[in-house]
C-alpha cells in the first residue's frame, strides 16, 4: 500500500526509459521486505556505533511506505553518518562535504516523481553545509533530511562539532570549546521549516513515527537523530536514554495531547509572560493552562519556544515532531511555472533562435 | 556650404536650401562615451540595432564599470560602447575609434587619448560646466582652450537642444534631460544613414507602460536627426553600404544570448530536460536571465544559495536524467572546483560555463581577460581531467554551447565552456540557423534500462569499450539502483575501493577518456591562404577576431602567416602537436600571461613565442599586425614594408 503520493513520470527520455524498464521487468515492486533494501556491501561503521540502529530502523519501516526502491534516491555528504546510501538499494550518491541538500534540491526539483532524502551529520549540514541546509528549508523543496547528531567530528577523529556544548574538551579544544552549539531544531525553525521533529537513534518505536511523518509530508523535512558515537563522545545522550532519568528530561510531543511529562506526569509545559514557554509542576497549574501541543501551527513562533526549553545539557528535551504544516512545495511550484509557460508560449526553437529582429540576404 | 572633397558621391537638399553632401565610407567607428547614467549602452546597442538592420557587418565593444552608478561626471562613471561597422566582413570593434561622442568632460578626458589626430569629436557643450571640468581635473575648458585643435571638434548643446524638444513634453528637466541618449542617436543616425523605424519600434515596447515618455525618447530621437538635416555643424552625410554576406535570414547576437540560445538548442536537440543552477555573477548573470525567460522549452533555472549550490544542484538534476549547467565567472569557478571534481569521479554530464574576466579575486569584474585556462584544466585536487572548450566570436558562443552539450552528454563528463567578458558583451550578425540542421544530441544520451552485468547486475562503472563513458541509469529505472560518490570507485561494479591497483587504473582510465575525445572532434584547421606560411599564429577564444584582423594586415603587405584558432582546449585535435612542428615559429598571443603557450610547450615541446597583455580589454589588431610582422621578418630575413593600406580589416 503506497502511503507516499509521487507525482507521475515525466515525459520524453526519462519517462522513456523508466517506462522501458518496467516493460521488461513487470509492474514496479513495492510490496518489499526490510531486506530489499540492504545491499552487498558490508557495513563498515564502529562496533556498537548508533548509526546501525538507525540503519535498521529505517530498512525496517521503509516498506510499509509502499515506494518502489528505484524511486527513491539517498543524497548524502561527508562523514561517518554519510557512508548511509552504501548501505540501502536505492539509488544514492554519497557526495561532498556539506552540499547534499543543494545536490537533492537540484534532483527534487528536476524530478519531482522521485522521493529524496538526505543523510546527513552535524558537521555536514551545521557546519561546512550550514547555508545549504537553511536554503533547502527555506524553499521547502520536497526532501526528507536526517540529521544524525552525535556532537561530535567522528570520521575526522574526534573534534568538537557545531552541536558540541559549550566547554567540550576534545583533541584540537583542549582546555575546552569556546564555541556556543547550535540547537537543530531551533535553526530549522528560524528557516521556517515545514516539517521539523527530533527522534532518539536506540527508541525505534519513536524513531519510525517520526520517519513515517516526516516521509509522507510533503515538503523540506527535518529530522534530528540523538546518535551514539560510542567512540569519540560515548554516552552524549545517555540523560535521556536512562530509563529513569530520560523519563524525568524529555518531553513527549503528540499532537493534540497536553505536555505532560516526568515521573507520573509531575511536569508540564505552560505559557511564561513573555510569549514564550516555560516547565512547570503539573500540581501547581490549572489543567487548562497547560499547552496542548499542536504542530499544526502556522507561525513557527510556538514550535521555536518549545525548541528552546532545553538546554545544553538536554534537560527538558522535547522529543517527537515540532512542527508540521502545509505549504507549496518548490518542486511544485517550479513545474507549475513550467506548465503555465508551456500553456502561453509555444516552444519553437526556430522561432527563438530568430528573435525579434531579423533581416535577410538574398541570394 | 559646398563640400570640395573628391569622395563626395552625391548631394542632397535639405530644408531651409541648405545643401548637405554624402560621403562614401567602407567602415567606421564611433566610440559613444558618456556617464554610466547617460544610457550610452542603450544607445550603443540601438545603434547596433539599426546597423545590424542595415546589412552591414559589424562588431562591438562595450566598456563600462564595476559601479552601477559611479558619482555623476567623475572618470570612474564613465561608460562607453564602441561599434566598428563596415561593407565588408570585419573582425574586430576596431583599434581607435573614427568618431568619439562625448558627453561629458569625464567622457573627454578618459578616451580622447584613443581618438587618432584628426578624428571626428563630438561633445555635449552643456555638459562643459565649470563644475564638471573642475571634477575631473581640467583647469580650462578645453573647447575653449584651443587644446582640442587637433581633432575635427563640433561642440553641441546636446542637452539643451533636447530640452527645447520636450518643451511641451510635460517631463520636468530632470526627466525630460535623461532623453538626450536619444537625441544623440537620432544625430548619429542621421549622419550615417541608418534605418529609424527599428529604434522608434524599440521605444514604443520599451515603455509602453509609459506612454509619455516614449513619446518624449521619440520626440527627442526625432529632434535629433532632425537637427543632422537642418544644422550647419554637420555638413557631410557618410554612407557605409551593406556588407556581401552569404544568403540567409541574420539577427545580431551577443555572446550571452547566443550562449543561452545554444544551451536552448542542447535541450531540444537532445530531448532532454535542461536544470541550470547558478548564482549571479558578472558578466554571466545575463545566460541565468536569458534562460530564466524560457520555461516553455521545459528549462528549469533555479537561483542558488552560493556557486557552490548552483553546481551541487546541476549535478542533482544530471543524476536524475536532465542536462544539468551551471553558469559563472573565473571567482565562482574556484567556489565550485571540489563540486567539479565531484562530477569527474561520478562521470555524469555537466556544463560549467565560465564566462572569464579580469583576475585574480575579485579582479575587474566588467572587463574581459582569459586568464582561467589553467584554472579549469587543473584547478581540481587529484588528477581530475575534463574537456575545455571556448568559442571565438559572439555568435560562435551557440555552436560552443552544443559542442559542450555534446562532449558532456558522449563521454559523461563535466566540460568548461570559457567565454569572456568581450565575447558575452559584444555583438555581432548572426546567420540564424535551423534548428533541424543543428546536430543530433539524442544518440549521445541513451541511459541505461538494462542490466549489464554477467549475473544480470547492474555494473554501473563498466565502460563503453569505445567512448570510456559509462553507463547513465537514472532513478526511477527498475533494476538499476546503484550508488555513486567521490570516493575512488572499483572498476565495473563503482563499489568503493582502496585498492592501490585499482586507483592507478582508475585515474589512469578517466584520463584516457578524455584524451579520447579527440577522436571525435575536428582535425587542426589552418588558414593560410598560400599554404607555404613559415610562421603561424595560434589563440584561443575571443582572440580570435584581433588576430585575424592582425593577420589580414600582415599579408595585405605581403607577408605569409598561417591562422590557427583552437575550439578545443582539452583535448587539443590530435594533429595538433604535428602541425605545429612544420612551423619556424609559433606565436601564440592571449590576454593572460601564456598560459596557452604554456601549455604546448609542455605538451609538444615546440618552442611556443607568447605574446600577452591583461589590460581588460581586446587585443588591437595592429599591436599583433606589428607583433607578427617582427616575427615573420626575423625568421625570413626580408624586410617587406608595413601594410600598405594602413590598418583597414
Amino acid at each position: 500500500m503506497s502511503t507516499i503520493d509521487l507525482g507521475m513520470p515525466l515525459e520524453g527520455p526519462i519517462a522513456d526509459a523508466i517506462t522501458s524498464s518496467v516493460a521488461s521487468q513487470g509492474e514496479k515492486q513495492t510490496a518489499l521486505k526490510a531486506k530489499d533494501f540492504k545491499t552487498d556491501q558490508e557495513v563498515r561503521w564502529c562496533p556498537g556505533c548508533g548509526d546501525y540502529v538507525i540503519l535498521n530502523a529505517v530498512q525496517s519501516f521503509l516498506p510499509s511506505l509502499g515506494i518502489a526502491r528505484e524511486d527513491m534516491v539517498i543524497v548524502s555528504g561527508i562523514g561517518c553518518s554519510s557512508r548511509f546510501p552504501y548501505y540501502m538499494n536505492t539509488y544514492g550518491m554519497h557526495s561532498i562535504h556539506g552540499r547534499a541538500p543543494a545536490i537533492a534540491t537540484g534532483l527534487a526539483a528536476s524530478r519531482p516523481d522521485l522521493s529524496v532524502w538526505v543523510v546527513t551529520g552535524d558537521g555536514d549540514s551545521l557546519s561546512i553545509g550550514g547555508n545549504h541546509l537553511i536554503h533547502a528549508l527555506r524553499r521547502n523543496v520536497n526532501i526528507t533530511i536526517l540529521l544524525f547528531n552525535n556532537r561530535i567530528y567522528g570520521l575526522t577523529k574526534g573534534q568538537y562539532s557545531p552541536t558540541s556544548e559549550v566547554g567540550k574538551v576534545t583533541k584540537s579544544t583542549p582546555m575546552g570549546s569556546l564555541d556556543h552549539p547550535f540547537n537543530p531544531v531551533s535553526l530549522a525553525l528560524g528557516a521556517e521549516a515545514t516539517f521539523v521533529g527530533r527522534a532518539m537513534d536506540s527508541d525505534r518505536k519513536g524513531l519510525t513515527d517520526v520517519l513515517r511523518q516526516a516521509a509522507e509530508h510533503q515538503g523540506t523535512a527535518l529530522v534530528e537523530i540523538y546518535q551514539n558515537c560510542n567512540i569519540f563522545n560515548d554516552g552524549a545522550f545517555d540523560l535521556l536514554k536512562d530509563p529513569t532519568t530520560g523519563v524525568q528530561w524529555s518531553i513527549p510531543l503528540v499532537h493534540g495531547e497536553p505536555l505532560v511529562f516526568g515521573p507520573e506526569g509531575a511536569a508540564c509545559v505552560v505559557r511564561d509572560d513573555v510569549g514564550g514557554l516555560r516547565i512547570a509542576e503539573t500540581n501547581q497549574v490549572r489543567p487548562e493552562e497547560i499547552v496542548v501541543h499542536d504542530a499544526h501551527r502556522a507561525d513557527p513562533a510556538y514550535a521555536f519556544a518549545l525548541s528552546r526549553l532545553s538546554s545544553q545539557d538536554l534537560r527538558y528535551t522535547p522529543m517527537g515532531v515540532f512542527r508540521s504544516v502545509q505549504k507549496p512545495t518548490y518542486d511544485a511550484m517550479m513545474a507549475e511555472q513550467l506548465d503555465v509557460a508551456a500553456a502561453e508560449g509555444s516552444a519553437d526553437l526556430d522561432a527563438l533562435l530568430a528573435g525579434n529582429d531579423t533581416w535577410t540576404i538574398s541570394a | 556650404m559646398t563640400a570640395t572633397d573628391p569622395a563626395v558621391t552625391a548631394g542632397s537638399s535639405a530644408p531651409g536650401g541648405l545643401v548637405k553632401s554624402v560621403v562614401e565610407l567602407d567602415r567606421v567607428v564611433i566610440r559613444l562615451a558618456g556617464d554610466s547614467g547617460d544610457g550610452m549602452q542603450l544607445t550603443g546597442n540601438r545603434f547596433t540595432s539599426e546597423t545590424a538592420s542595415f546589412g552591414n557587418d559589424l562588431s562591438t565593444l562595450p566598456n563600462f564599470p564595476a559601479e552601477i552608478r559611479a558619482p555623476t561626471g567623475t572618470l570612474p562613471g564613465v561608460s562607453s560602447f564602441q561599434l566598428h561597422f563596415a561593407d565588408h566582413d570585419i573582425m574586430t570593434p576596431g583599434d581607435a575609434p573614427d568618431v568619439l561622442v562625448a558627453m561629458n568632460p569625464a567622457a573627454l578626458k578618459a578616451n580622447l587619448a584613443d581618438l587618432p589626430g584628426g578624428g571626428l569629436l563630438i561633445v555635449d557643450s552643456d555638459e562643459f560646466t565649470s563644475r564638471n571640468l573642475a571634477k575631473v581635473g581640467y583647469a580650462a575648458n578645453p573647447l575653449e582652450d584651443g587644446s582640442l585643435e587637433g581633432w575635427q571638434t563640433v561642440a553641441v548643446p546636446l542637452t539643451s537642444m533636447t530640452l527645447e524638444a520636450l518643451a511641451h513634453s510635460g517631463l520636468g528637466k530632470k526627466e525630460a534631460e535623461r532623453s538626450k541618449n536619444m537625441f544623440t542617436l537620432g544625430l548619429l543616425s542621421w549622419m550615417y544613414h541608418r534605418p529609424t523605424e527599428g529604434t522608434v519600434r524599440f521605444l514604443e515596447r520599451q515603455f509602453r507602460r509609459k506612454p509619455d515618455i516614449a513619446a518624449a525618447n521619440i520626440a527627442a530621437f526625432r529632434a535629433g536627426y532632425n537637427y543632422g538635416e537642418t544644422t550647419e555643424a554637420f555638413a557631410v552625410s557618410y554612407e557605409i553600404k551593406p556588407a556581401p554576406m552569404a544568403p540567409g535570414k541574420y539577427r545580431n547576437i551577443s555572446g550571452n544570448q547566443a550562449l543561452s540560445l545554444g544551451l536552448v538548442a542542447a535541450g531540444q536537440r537532445s530531448g532532454l530536460p535542461i536544470f541550470l543552477g547558478a548564482y549571479p555573477i558578472t558578466p554571466a548573470s545575463d545566460i541565468l536571465h536569458e534562460l530564466s525567460k524560457h520555461k516553455a522549452f521545459g528549462i528549469r533555472t533555479f537561483q542558488a544559495e552560493d556557486e557552490i549550490a548552483g553546481v551541487a544542484s546541476a549535478i542533482g538534476a544530471s543524476f536524475g536524467g536532465a542536462l544539468g549547467i551551471t553558469t559563472t565567472s573565473g571567482p565562482g569557478v574556484s567556489l565550485k572546483s571540489e563540486a567539479i571534481a565531484l562530477a569527474v569521479m561520478i562521470e555524469l554530464p555537466l556544463i560549467v560555463v565560465d564566462v572569464q574576466r579580469g583576475g585574480p579575486s575579485t579582479g575587474l569584474p566588467t572587463k574581459t581577460e582569459q586568464s582561467d585556462l589553467l584554472q579549469s584544466m587543473f584547478g581540481r585536487n587529484g588528477e581530475a581531467p575534463l574537456p575545455v572548450i571556448a568559442p571565438r566570436s559572439p555568435g560562435d558562443c551557440f555552436d560552443a554551447a552544443i559542442e559542450a552539450a555534446r562532449i558532456a552528454l558522449t563521454y559523461r563528463t563535466p566540460v568548461i565552456l570559457l567565454s569572456d567578458g568581450y565575447l558575452a558583451n559584444g555583438s555581432e550578425p548572426w546567420a540564424v540557423p535551423a534548428g533541424a540542421d543543428l546536430p543530433d544530441l539524442t544518440g549521445a544520451v541513451g541511459f541505461a534500462t538494462e542490466p549489464n552485468g554477467a549475473d544480470g547486475e547492474f555494473l554501473p562503472y563498466l565502460r563503453n569499450p569505445e567512448t570510456l563513458a559509462r553507463p547513465w541509469a537514472i532513478p526511477g529505472t527498475a533494476g538499476m539502483q546503484h550508488r555513486v560518490g567521490g570516493l575512488e570507485k572499483a572498476d565495473g561494479t563503482g563499489n568503493i575501493s582502496y585498492d592501490p591497483e585499482n586507483h592507478d587504473f582508475m585515474v589512469r582510465t578517466r584520463q584516457a577518456k578524455i584524451d579520447g575525445i579527440a577522436a571525435s572532434i575536428p582535425a587542426t584547421e589552418v588558414d593560410d591562404p598560400d599554404g607555404d606560411a613559415r610562421v603561424a599564429v595560434i589563440g584561443w577564444g575571443s582572440t580570435y577576431g584581433p588576430i585575424g584582423a592582425g593577420c589580414r594586415r600582415v599579408r595585405r603587405s605581403g607577408r605569409k602567416v598561417a591562422q590557427i584558432h583552437l575550439r578545443h582546449l582539452n583535448p587539443f585535435p590530435a594533429d595538433l602537436g604535428e602541425v605545429l612542428r612544420r612551423y619556424d615559429r609559433v606565436v601564440c598571443p592571449e590576454m593572460n600571461l601564456g598560459q596557452l603557450a604554456l601549455l604546448l610547450r609542455a605538451k609538444y615541446l615546440v618552442d611556443v613565442q607568447s605574446h600577452t597583455q591583461v589590460r581588460g580589454l581586446p587585443f588591437r589588431a595592429a599591436e599583433l599586425a606589428a607583433v607578427l610582422q617582427d616575427v615573420i621578418d626575423s625568421t625570413s630575413g626580408a624586410e617587406l614594408a608595413a601594410d600598405p593600406t594602413g590598418g583597414a580589416e
